[in-house]
């Protein structure tokens, strides 16, 4: 039987705030346990949570980039179950009203087509503390300083079909929260979250099939490879004449498969209801209009514009929208550099990226800043250097502070474009090779390459190629 | 409407109360008045009138995003009965 997979993304992007959803405590990352923890976050008795402006503000802008409806009149429920990082009991989300609802985010597969992914909605909530379970005899350590932190959950519609458009609609998204300034994207940390409904159905088949919810995705390569495998395990299983149970399943990335989690079996009875501690959260339509006027230009729109105005491919323009600061980094070689923006898009995709991926490091870490970058692209394209040894400088100046003018310089790297000095070089490889200048005259045309080969490791590689291939054309024709 | 004794101890469990078993048909009754209180109300036309949630009518006030809080772990973790390394210890509860 012929299967259909069906996926649906439930996001949790942490909000880049200074302080609390409901309370004035720290959200800086790695504090000492239980420092950044008031007692609004511990949910001592008599305290009242206060709602955070600018995490409205940042649901909003979030809600406008994807073409949601704004709730005018969103409300603030109780999320009850018992775990002991979760103090009050109870988790302060949205339910009924969230503050975002109907959006979309359109995404570019690997085929080159687009595909429109429904977002449901995206409600405002609190994050819950940490359990650490090791190292205490029996015991587990809590530590609430995340308790209270702003999420933002962000739930799609089951439009997915396979793990690579799962994986597609998380990077787009997470370009996406990145750009608009709201999360900082960090999955180590955890500040971008993500848990996966799959199921199977047979092809053709309208009703969807029991969904499986895989927790514990803090990967965009975990999230590939869980759902491939859960499709794989329940395909089996029903092939082999099972039953899908509705469960929560965890990811176990050493042994990559998913197991169900014990404990949330009973749970999923949370009995929400709006909490009386917090006022429905009004958003004026003149504030909307506000934050319409703030927003970015959209990694998509960016991607268009390169396009259009860089004469880019939209795998080239794809990768360089990735991140904003990345995009920036190109338009800002491209303009310093006056090299042709698909020279700029094959170094930076290519060589940096390379060297960054080596190393492990973001490009704002770059050892290259964009005005040595430049310089060396630059002298490429007034053809000063060849591609080639510009490859060799571009490892000096990833070692080095030099500028690529002054490792040309100092290594006497300028290209050979004097006309009698490159033939003086090829009159002498030639000479040095006659049996392979008889062979070639005889019809073995492939030994052209090894004359060039020659003369370009002669030369120390300084000869420009193009005029290598002239003369040389010309010279073996005798 | 009338709630079965498995309904009870299910509501017990999903809110951590400890029942005593005998009195079950008490609190399956009482349970069963509030949910029949419930379906009377369930019976008045409200279509078009917007759900109450909240009895105050007035906008969430909102504050602005900055740190007011200092810490105060020392002080918060006297009242708790297990501490190590700053971390508050409970029974484990392990996936």
């Amino acid at each position: 039987m012929q299967w259909e997979t069906v996926i649906g993304l439930e996001v949790h992007a942490q909000l880049a705030t200074k302080s609390k959803i409901f309370s004035g405590a720290a959200t800086a990352y790695g504090a000492a346990p239980n420092t950044q923890a008031c007692a609004i976050d511990l949910g001592l008795p008599g305290v009242l949570p206060v709602l955070n402006t600018e995490a409205v503000r940042m649901a909003v802008k979030f809600g406008l980039s994807v073409d949601a409806h704004i709730t005018p009149r969103s409300v603030f429920a109780r999320k009850n179950y018992f775990y002991p990082d979760l103090p009050k009991g109870y988790q302060i989300s949205q339910y009924e009203l969230p503050i975002v609802s109907e959006g979309y985010l359109d995404i570019d597969l690997e085929d080159g087509t687009r595909k429109r992914i429904h977002i449901e909605r995206a409600h405002l909530e609190e994050d819950a503390g940490k359990s650490l379970h090791e190292d205490f005899q029996g015991l587990s350590g809590i530590d609430l300083n995340r308790a209270g932190t702003p999420l933002i959950e962000i739930v799609s519609k089951p439009d997915l079909r396979s793990a690579k458009e799962a994986v597609a609609y998380l990077k787009a998204l997470h370009a996406l929260v990145r750009y608009l300034e709201i999360c900082d994207g960090n999955l180590q940390e955890g500040s971008f979250r993500c848990d996966a409904n799959v199921s199977v159905r047979p092809v053709g088949q309208k009703e969807l099939g029991t969904r499986a919810e895989i927790k514990n995705l803090n990967s965009f390569r975990f999230v590939e490879r869980a759902i491939n495998y859960e499709v794989e395990r329940q395909i089996d299983l029903i092939e082999s004449g099972g039953k899908i149970k509705q469960e929560t399943r965890l990811y176990d990335s050493d042994k990559n498969e998913t197991r169900a989690m014990r404990s949330k079996e009973e749970a999923n009875d949370y009995r929400y209801f709006p909490d009386p501690d917090l006022c429905p959260v009004v958003v004026a339509p003149e504030y909307i209009e506000q934050i319409k006027h703030e927003l970015p230009e959209l990694p998509q729109q960016k991607r268009e514009r390169f396009q259009n105005d860089y004469q880019l491919s939209s795998y080239d323009a794809g990768i360089l929208v990735s991140s904003r600061e990345l995009a920036n980094y190109f338009e800002q070689v491209v303009k310093l550099s006056e090299a042709p923006a698909k020279l700029v898009a094959n170094w930076i995709n290519g060589e940096l990226a390379a060297a960054l991926n080596k190393h492990n490091l973001e490009i704002t870490e770059s050892p290259i800043a964009v005005e040595r970058l430049a310089g060396l692209l630059k002298r490429i394209h007034d053809n000063t250097i060849s591609g080639k040894i510009a490859k060799t400088i571009f490892e000096t100046l990833w070692n080095s502070n030099h500028t690529a003018d002054e490792i040309i310089e100092q290594q006497g790297l300028r290209q050979v474009t004097d006309t009698s000095a490159i033939e003086k070089m090829l009159d002498e490889v030639i000479a040095a090779n006659p049996q392979q200048l008889a062979d070639y005259r005889s019809g073995k045309d492939k030994l052209f390459g090894f004359f060039v080969g020659q003369a370009m490791k002669a030369s120390g590689g300084k000869l420009n190629p193009q005029q290598v291939n002239d003369l040389l054309k010309q010279k073996l024709a005798g | 409407m009338s709630l079965s004794p498995e309904e009870v101890i299910k509501i017990s469990h999903l809110a951590r109360l400890a029942i005593d078993e005998q009195a079950i048909p008490k609190y399956a009754q009482e349970l069963s008045n509030i949910f029949d209180l419930v379906a009377q109300m369930n019976q008045v036309d409200t279509q078009g009138i917007v759900p109450t949630t909240h009895p105050l009518d007035i906008p969430q006030r909102l504050r602005a995003d900055v740190v007011s809080e200092t810490d105060q772990r020392e002080l918060m973790q006297k009242g708790a009965p297990s501490v190590e390394v700053g971390l508050y210890l409970v029974p484990q509860v392990i996936e």
